[in-house]
């Protein structure tokens, strides 16, 4: 069944919960952006992750990995936006090794896919040209040279691109700067020359980088799948990002709401609970139908990865336009719902509010998404 | 489009959508006409968002191989015995409700009625004892399946099937099963229901309509407001007051009422839509054999809710053949609206419709998880949800489906107008009434805070 969840899930989901809520909870997101720390997320923390499988869930056993489906991985990220977890699961588990092992040559895979799966390698996609999601607007060049490619050009909002030790970076082979024809992706270390990052601090207090790349040598072999034929690898990587992404908007989204609700039995105002008014009620009642709306899109946008990857755009679009607008509504109410408290910086809530409005901003915000909705069907 | 056909089997969605019979909030039930169910389906029924919505594929539950052989022989009996004009959709006027003053729209309509009616198929589950079908469950979903295959259609329509038996069967005595459950499934009686009231819709357990008690019957005054279809009945079943003291919901009594009897009368309600299907239902000193009391005196309430349970179950047996169907938004938006570079040219018109077929999308997949889930013996809140999301979209649709059609969309009768855009603009109106039938949308959201949420009450 693709919308209910089968004993083995439900243990692993169990399992991520209680280990993040013991490992990394909000606490720790707060004192890794009080302490400015370098790397941006606990590598210890990591290593354990790993170990547990988390980085390996989908891959194929040859390649180290647990072959467990993409619905498997969608309950752990679930589970990391409950607690907000800075780690290198999204950019390297789920866009990295997806990149490689829908793309990548037998070589490639051999060479990457056990590392990231060991959590030896870690990730990070070097995507964005400008403030907007626009997946082929690139003019970041790829250029044939004596021994291999030069990559010149320069991206934003790389997550984890401070950290990754090796950056996929999109770029452009041939065609207008608008083109889906002509892209390349290719594997770049991040400490190659011609580099330079700066990391970027943002709302969310997670990782992310401007990255310039100048007369950067890229040797033929790092070139994932074909030169200038990238398109159609990268856009279901995308989708699988959108869908992981979605994955974790929901659990912020749930955390958040949970929380909610809980102080709504808990505050008095005018001799009452302020739940027991019938403003908050309804307000309350309708986010309820809407994460319920939102779990059946999630789950099924999850199985459709592995079960019916030719439905796989629409429901990517559909599961990250569905989340963005519901982290939207319940961040903000949970906020209008603690009253001053909910402002605060002691508060937890708030952290939520700001990472609703980074993920809402990750691989396509609502109107991106609305508008590929309707060109997929047809309007 | 979007559709993937052929990748779900359809009947085992529609069988499973039929079994779920999942509980609906206990305050403010009501019947809906056929014109306003067809509606819900058209936004709830998995059946019409079959042909256009993306759902899971998914393995069979069931094993079905033991029952092929009642396949093969349900699809020769049906072959042999439905006439070729009873197999497409019912107009409202083709629909055979039964009753005293029943009407077929034909002699075939009369032929196919019979012939199901004695194999007791009129009620497929029901007990043989009571003239019923005596089908399990697995059965009874491959005779619907094969109606379905040949588009054949529902024999008989019946409150008395969908609502009034199922609670007579559970909580009625020997000798009312004896009078009425037969009488049901041979289409002689017809019911409606009679619950609200004037001064009691959403706070229905307030209900003043009183049956005293007086020795050898009971003494009925007060009325019943948008009782559906109560001009045409024969018989009520009523929520009366027997108990003016008590504590509202246990001085409530559950009672059947021949609406031939001296006292009772009805007035048809002129609607938003133009149609009057709902009556004002009047009992002044109606007296009621006291055989009529089904359960136990004061003990109404809990047979009302369980009754309410086959609210559902009745909205998708009408829907299964709902007579209209209004054109898909997509659809119209292709006849009414300019496109350009394959797009939609009016961008908050196209803004507006991929909401709502997201929306419904979402609303898809959660019927089918709660299918699942049901399947799979998990709990969760989604049923609980459905009814606001589902009626809150029809709602949505219908208005968007005004501003596709423009003025086209605004033809009240007559010429100048297609068919299907006059039905739209009546559907239109009608879609005011599903969020109000069935336990209004804030009595919904009630519900939610208060069973799923489980937020304080004031
Ligand atoms: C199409 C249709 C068919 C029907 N068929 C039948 C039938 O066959 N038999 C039958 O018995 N009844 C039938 N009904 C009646 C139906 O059950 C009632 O209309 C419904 O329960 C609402 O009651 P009301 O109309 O008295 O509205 P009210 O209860 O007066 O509601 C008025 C407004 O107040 C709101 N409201 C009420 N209480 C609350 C609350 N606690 N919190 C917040 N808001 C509240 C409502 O949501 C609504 O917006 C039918 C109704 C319709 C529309």
């Amino acid at each position: 069944m693709a919308l209910v969840l089968n004993e083995e899930q439900r243990l692993l989901q169990d399992t991520a919960r209680d280990f993040l809520s013991r490992r990394a909870p909000v606490e720790a997101l707060r004192k890794l952006r009080d302490t400015r720390d370098d790397t941006g997320y606990d590598p210890a923390l990591w290593r354990d992750m790993c170990e547990l499988g988390w980085a390996s869930i989908t891959l194929p056993e040859a390649y180290g990995g647990l072959e467990f489906g993409f619905a498997g991985l969608g309950l752990v990220i679930e589970e990391s936006g409950r607690t907000l977890t800075a780690s290198p699961l999204f950019a390297s588990a789920v866009l990295g090794a997806s990149a490689i092992l829908l793309g990548g040559d037998e070589a490639q895979k051999e060479q990457w896919l056990p590392a990231i799966a060991a959590g030896e390698m870690t990730t990070a996609l070097a995507l964005e040209e400008g403030p907007h999601h626009r997946p082929h607007h690139i003019e970041t060049t790829l250029t044939p040279a004596a021994d291999g490619y030069t990559l010149n050009g320069s991206k934003c909002f790389v997550l984890d691109g401070h950290s990754a030790d090796q950056l996929l970076v999109v770029a452009r082979s041939r065609g207008e700067s608008d083109s889906r024809e002509g892209l390349s992706l290719v594997l770049v270390p991040r400490d190659a020359a011609g580099v330079t990052v700066q990391r970027t601090i943002m709302a969310d207090s997670r990782n992310a980088a401007n990255i310039r790349f100048e007369q950067v040598n890229v040797p033929a072999d790092a070139v994932i799948g074909e030169t200038g034929a990238a398109w159609p690898v990268l856009e279901q990587v995308l989708d699988r990002g959108r869908v992981a992404m979605a994955a974790e908007m929901l659990g912020l989204a749930k955390e958040s709401f949970e929380r909610t609700v809980a102080y709504l039995k808990e505050r008095k105002q005018f001799g009452a609970l302020i739940g027991s008014f019938q403003a908050l009620q309804h307000r309350a009642a309708q986010i309820q139908v809407e994460l319920e709306l939102c779990q059946s899109v999630v789950l099924q946008a999850l199985s459709a990865v592995d079960e019916q990857p030719e439905q796989l755009p629409l429901m990517a679009s559909l599961a990250k336009a569905k989340l963005n607008e519901l982290a939207k509504r319940v961040t903000n109410e949970a906020v209008q719902m603690h009253g001053g408290i909910g402002v605060t910086d002691e508060l937890e809530i708030g952290f939520f509010l700001k990472r609703a409005r980074a993920a809402m901003q990750i691989l396509g915000d609502t109107g991106f998404h609305k508008d590929r909705y309707a060109s997929l069907c047809g309007y | 489009m979007a559709a993937a056909a052929g990748q779900v089997n359809v009947a085992r969605f529609a069988a499973l959508y039929r079994a779920a019979g999942s509980g609906q909030p206990a305050s403010g039930g009501a019947v809906l006409s056929a014109r306003v169910t067809a509606m819900v389906i058209a936004s709830l029924a998995p059946a019409a968002m079959l042909a256009h919505y993306v759902l899971p594929t998914t393995g069979d539950i069931a094993t079905v191989e033991q029952l092929e052989t009642f396949r093969t022989e349900v699809r020769q009996w049906l072959q042999d015995n439905c006439p070729e004009s009873q197999r497409s959709l019912a107009s409202p006027e083709e629909q055979y409700w039964g009753g005293r003053r029943g009407q077929f729209a034909s002699e075939d309509a009369r032929l196919w009625f019979e012939r199901m009616r004695e194999r007791g198929w009129t009620a497929p589950e029901w007990p043989q004892a009571y003239g019923g079908g005596g089908l399990d469950p697995q059965e009874a979903r491959i005779l619907k399946e094969e109606m379905k295959r040949i588009r054949a259609r529902t024999p008989l329509y019946s409150l008395g099937i969908w609502m009034l038996g199922p609670a007579l069967l559970e909580y009625g005595n020997e000798a009312q099963k004896q009078e009425h459950i037969r009488a049901i499934v041979n289409g002689e009686i017809r019911w409606c229901q009679g619950y609200s009231e004037p001064g009691s819709g959403s706070d229905l357990a307030s209900l003043q309509t009183r049956a005293e008690d007086m020795g050898d019957h009971y003494l009925v005054n007060g009325s019943k407001i948008w009782t559906t279809n109560a001009d045409k009945s024969d018989w009520i079943f009523c929520l009366v007051r027997t108990d003016p003291v008590a504590k509202k919901q246990e001085g409530i009594s559950f009672l059947l009422i021949d609406m031939a009897s001296p006292g009772v009368s009805v007035t048809p309600i002129e609607l938003i839509s133009g149609e009057s299907e709902f009556c004002q239902t009047f009992f002044d000193n109606v007296k009621v054999p006291k055989e009529n009391l089904v359960g136990e005196l004061n003990k109404g309430w809990s047979i009302a809710k369980a009754l309410l349970v086959h609210e559902r179950k009745l909205m998708s047996e009408m829907g299964s053949d709902s007579p209209r169907e209004q054109v898909p938004p997509t659809v119209a938006a292709r006849e009414y609206l300019a496109f350009r570079d394959g797009k939609i040219a009016d961008a908050q018109l196209r803004s507006d419709l991929v909401d709502y077929e997201m929306q419904m999308q979402a609303i898809a997949l959660t019927h089918f998880r709660t299918f699942e889930e049901r399947a799979a013996k998990v709990q969760s809140a989604a049923p609980l949800v459905m009814k606001y999301a589902g009626t809150e979209a029809e709602k949505i649709k219908s208005e968007l489906l005004l501003a596709i059609m423009g003025s086209r969309g605004l033809g009240w009768e007559g010429e100048g107008f297609s068919a299907s855009e006059l039905d739209t603009l009546r559907l239109w109106a009608m879609s005011k009434a599903m969020t109000i039938a069935g336990g209004t949308s804030e009595v919904q959201l009630n519900v939610i805070a208060k069973n799923v949420l489980q937020l304080p009450q004031s």
